[in-house]
C-alpha cells in the first residue's frame, strides 16, 4: 500500500485514482449525486471530462475510444436514469469483450433501499452485463475498488466494470492508500497456454493438409497480429477472421479470406465446409459465424485458443482446447513448429476456384448510387488506413466486405449486442484515441438517429469524423429480411416519409454537410470529406432502397443454404 | 442427471445473487442453493445442485469459476462426500393417526420440535433423496406446511 498521507474526500480519491491509472478521458454526463465529483473536477486540467448529450452516448465514445487505442474507456454518469442510460452501451461492452470502467453516482448510503429520487439498484441491474461491478460502502474501500475495477476491465478478457459511489462516500473523507499491486482471490485468469497443448496444436498445423486459421476479435485485444501474420506466412495457411477480427490479417495478402459467417465470403465460408484443421483463436463460435452447428467444419479437427475458458465447448465441441492469451498462444506454436509441413498449395488453389467462382460483386447497370461503391470508394481514398467504424446493420455487412482492412484495431462495430445507435458516438470516441489516422463512420440512416445527440458532441470538440450516411430511408437489415423470410411485408421498415432532410440537419447542429445521389457525386463528396479536418462533416448518400447483402447463410443454416443473389430477379431495381 | 456442487465465495454483499443471476442469465437448472459461513469468516460456502448432461455441467462449472467473487469450485457429484438436507413439516395431527405419525418418525429418525392440539412439527435431516422418499410417506397423514433448507454438502476427510 502507498499512502499519500493527505486526507482527501471521495472525489478527490476518485480523481486522484484516474490520474494514477493514466486516464486522459472522461465521457460522462453530471447529476445530483456526482456534484461533488464535478466541483472537483471544475479545476481538473490533467483529465479531460468530455460533456455527451445522452449517458448511452457516454459508454459507446468510451468504448469506440477503448477499442481504438486498446485502454480502457472511462464513463461517469449520476445516479437513476443517468445510470440506467448506460445499460445499453454497458451491454454491448460485454458482447464485444471492450475493457471499460463506468462510475454511477448514487443516492446517500442511507437512503438506498428508500425508492429514493433519482435511485436504481445499477448494481443488480447491469450484474449479467458487466464482468463484475461493485457498490462502495466506505470511502477507505474506494481507492482500493477503483483500482480492481480497472484490473478487471483489462485483465483476462477484457470488459466493462462498474463502480457505483453513494454520494455520502464522495463527501466524506479518509486517508488514501493507494494499493500498488492488485490481489482477487477468485480472479487468476490463465494467459500462459499449457505447453503440451500447444505442442499437439503444432504437430495438428505441421500435418494438415487444409488447415485454416479462423480468427476473433481476441487476437486484436491481445495484440497478437504480427504473430498470426509470421505463422500463416511461415505455414501457408489461409485465414478467415471474424467480423471483430478483421484487421488482424491485412485483408490485401493472399491467403486473406475475408469475413466468415452469415454475410462472409463464399470461398471462407467453402474452405470452413471444407478445411480438415480449423484453428479458432480469440473466437467464440457465434451463431452468426456457425450456422447450424452440427453442419460446422465437419470435416475439421478443432483447434480452439480462447482466454475464457468458458468459451471452449460451449457452442461446438472442439477436439483441442488451448486455454490462454492468443498472443502467448500464436507466439508460442511459433516456437515450436517443426521444420517440414505439408504442400498447401493445392488447397490454396481450390480456395482460389471459389473466390473467382464466387467474387463479391454488386450492381453498376445504371448510374444509381450503391452501398458497395462507397464503401470500396472509401476503402480506395483512404488505402485501408482508415479507423472504420460502422453503425448495424447492411452497411455493417458491406463494410466488411467492401473495405480492406490492413491493419488491427481498424474496425469499431457492434457485434455481439447489435446496437442500433453505436456508430456515431463510438466514431467519435475513436476520434479521441486515434489522432494521425481518418476516423470514417459508415452508418444507416435508422442508426444515426438513435443517437444523433452526439453530433454536437462532435462539433463542440471540433472532432475531424466523416460521417458517411448510408441513406436508403429503409431499415435495409430489416427489410432484407421481410422479403427473403416474411412474405414482402415491409413492416414499419420504410423511414422514406418520414426521415429528416439530413443535410438539414447537420447544418443545425453546426456540422458540415455535403449530398450525394451518383457514384461520381459520391467519390468527389469522399475527397471533400477526406480533406475537411475542421470539425466533423456528414455525406448524405442516397442509395437504392432494395438491395441486399449477399452472400447469405440464412439464420440457423448451413453452408449448403447459401444465398448469393436474389432468388427472384424481378424484384431487383 | 444430478449433480452436486460445492462453491467457496467471498463471504459479501452480492456474492449470491451474483450466482444465482449467472444461472437464470445462462437458463441453467437450479434445483436448490444453500449457503453459510465457513471456518473462514470471508468465505461462504454454497451447496448447488443443479441438473444436466455432461456439456452443460462442464459449462455451469467454467461459468461459476468465471465470477470474480467465486474462490473454488467442486463438483463433489463423484467424489466421496457427504450430503444433507433438513427437513421441517407440519401435519395434522388426529387421534387415530397419532400412533402411526409417531412410528414413522422413528423411523425416519425424525424429531418432534413442537406439538399442539391438531398438529405436530418434526424436522428430518438426511439425503436429499431420504427428505423426498419421507415427505412422499408423510403425505397421506396431511402436509400443513414444510420447508426445506436445500443440500449442503462437504468431502469426506483423509
Amino acid at each position: 500500500m502507498h499512502s499519500s498521507g493527505k486526507t482527501l474526500n471521495g472525489s478527490e480519491i476518485f480523481i486522484e485514482c484516474l490520474r494514477r491509472e493514466n486516464v486522459d478521458y472522461i465521457f460522462g454526463y453530471p447529476g445530483g449525486s456526482l456534484l461533488k465529483v464535478y466541483e472537483t473536477l471544475y479545476d481538473v486540467k490533467d483529465i479531460v471530462h468530455i460533456l455527451v448529450r445522452h449517458e448511452q452516448g457516454a459508454t459507446h465514445m468510451a468504448e469506440g475510444y477503448a477499442r481504438a487505442t486498446g485502454k480502457p474507456g472511462v464513463v461517469l454518469v449520476t445516479s437513476g436514469p443517468g445510470a440506467t442510460n448506460t445499460v445499453t452501451g454497458i451491454a454491448n461492452a460485454y458482447m464485444d469483450s471492450s475493457p471499460m470502467v463506468v462510475f454511477t453516482g448514487q443516492v446517500p448510503s442511507t437512503l438506498i433501499g428508500n425508492d429514493a429520487f433519482q435511485e436504481a439498484d445499477i448494481v443488480g441491474i447491469t450484474r449479467p452485463i458487466t464482468k463484475h461491478n461493485f457498490l462502495v460502502k466506505d470511502v477507505k474501500e474506494l481507492a482500493m475498488t477503483i483500482r480492481k475495477a480497472f484490473y478487471l476491465a483489462t485483465t483476462g478478457r477484457p470488459g466493462p466494470v462498474l463502480v457505483d459511489m453513494p454520494k455520502d462516500i464522495l463527501n466524506a473523507s479518509c486517508v488514501m492508500d493507494w494499493p500498488e499491486t492488485v490481489e482477487i482471490r477468485g480472479f487468476k485468469p490463465t494467459l500462459k497456454c499449457h505447453i503440451n497443448q500447444v505442442e499437439k496444436a503444432a504437430q495438428k498445423i505441421a500435418h494438415a493438409k487444409r488447415p485454416l486459421f479462423y480468427i476473433g476479435g481476441g487476437v486484436i485485444s491481445a495484440e497478437a497480429s504480427e504473430e498470426l501474420r509470421a505463422l500463416a506466412i511461415q505455414q501457408n495457411i489461409p485465414v478467415t477472421m471474424t467480423l471483430q477480427g478483421l484487421g488482424a490479417f491485412p485483408g490485401n495478402h493472399p491467403l486473406s479470406m475475408g469475413m466468415l459467417g452469415m454475410h462472409g465470403t463464399y470461398w471462407a465460408n467453402q474452405a470452413v465446409n471444407k478445411c480438415d484443421l480449423l484453428i479458432a483463436v480469440g473466437a467464440r463460435f457465434d451463431d452468426r459465424v456457425t450456422g447450424k452447428v452440427d453442419t460446422f467444419a465437419p470435416q475439421a479437427y478443432k483447434i480452439h485458443n480462447d482466454i475464457d475458458p468458458t468459451n471452449v465447448d460451449k457452442n461446438i465441441q472442439v477436439d483441442l482446447p488451448v486455454v490462454g492469451d492468443a498472443k502467448n498462444f500464436l507466439a508460442a506454436l511459433l516456437d515450436v513448429m517443426p521444420g517440414t509441413k505439408e504442400n498447401r498449395d493445392p488447397w490454396l488453389a481450390e480456395i482460389n476456384a471459389w473466390r473467382e467462382q464466387c467474387p463479391l460483386s454488386y450492381s453498376s447497370e445504371d448510374n444509381s448510387l450503391r452501398t458497395e461503391f462507397v464503401i470500396e470508394e472509401v476503402s480506395k481514398q483512404t488505402k485501408g488506413n482508415a479507423v472504420v467504424v460502422t453503425d448495424v446493420g447492411q452497411h455493417q455487412m458491406w463494410t466488411s466486405q467492401f473495405y480492406t482492412f490492413l491493419n488491427p484495431r481498424s474496425i469499431i462495430t457492434s457485434g455481439g449486442l447489435g446496437t442500433m445507435g453505436y456508430g456515431l458516438p463510438a466514431a467519435i470516441g475513436a476520434a479521441f484515441g486515434i489522432k494521425d489516422r481518418p476516423v470514417v463512420l459508415f452508418c444507416g440512416d435508422g442508426g444515426f438517429m438513435m443517437n444523433i445527440q452526439e453530433l454536437v458532441t462532435a462539433v463542440h470538440h471540433k472532432i475531424p469524423i466523416k460521417i458517411f450516411l448510408i441513406n436508403n430511408s429503409f431499415l435495409g437489415m430489416v427489410r432484407q429480411w421481410q422479403e427473403l423470410f416474411h412474405q414482402e411485408k415491409y413492416s414499419f421498415t420504410d423511414l422514406g416519409n418520414s426521415n429528416p432532410d439530413f443535410v438539414k440537419v447537420a447544418e443545425a447542429f453546426g456540422c458540415k454537410a455535403l449530398m450525394a445521389e451518383n457514384p461520381d457525386g459520391a467519390k468527389e463528396a469522399i475527397k471533400e470529406a477526406l480533406a475537411w479536418n475542421d470539425g466533423p462533416i456528414l455525406v448524405d448518400f442516397r442509395v437504392v432502397k432494395k438491395d441486399m447483402v449477399f452472400p447469405m447463410v440464412p439464420a440457423g443454416g448451413s453452408i449448403s443454404d447459401m444465398l448469393l443473389a436474389r432468388l427472384n430477379p424481378k424484384t431487383m431495381v | 442427471m444430478k449433480h452436486i456442487i460445492s462453491v467457496l465465495v467471498e463471504n459479501k454483499f452480492g456474492s449470491l445473487n451474483q450466482v444465482a443471476a449467472m444461472f437464470s442469465a445462462r437458463g441453467f437448472n437450479l434445483e436448490s442453493i444453500s449457503i453459510g459461513e465457513t471456518e473462514d469468516r470471508e468465505i461462504s460456502r454454497m451447496t448447488i445442485v443443479t441438473r444436466g448432461d455432461d456439456q452443460i455441467i462442464s459449462q455451469v462449472l467454467k461459468q461459476l469459476n468465471r465470477l470474480v467473487d467465486t474462490i473454488k469450485v467442486i463438483d463433489l457429484t463423484r467424489q466421496p462426500h457427504v450430503e444433507r438436507e433438513l427437513l421441517l413439516m407440519t401435519l395434522k395431527l388426529t387421534k387415530t393417526q397419532q400412533h402411526e405419525i409417531f412410528e414413522l418418525i422413528n423411523v425416519f429418525k425424525g424429531k418432534v420440535v413442537d406439538i399442539k392440539q391438531k398438529s405436530i412439527t418434526i424436522e428430518v435431516i438426511g439425503s436429499p433423496d431420504k427428505i423426498n422418499t419421507t415427505i412422499d410417506i408423510f403425505r397421506v397423514y396431511g402436509i400443513k406446511e414444510l420447508a426445506r433448507s436445500g443440500a449442503v454438502a462437504i468431502h469426506r476427510g483423509e
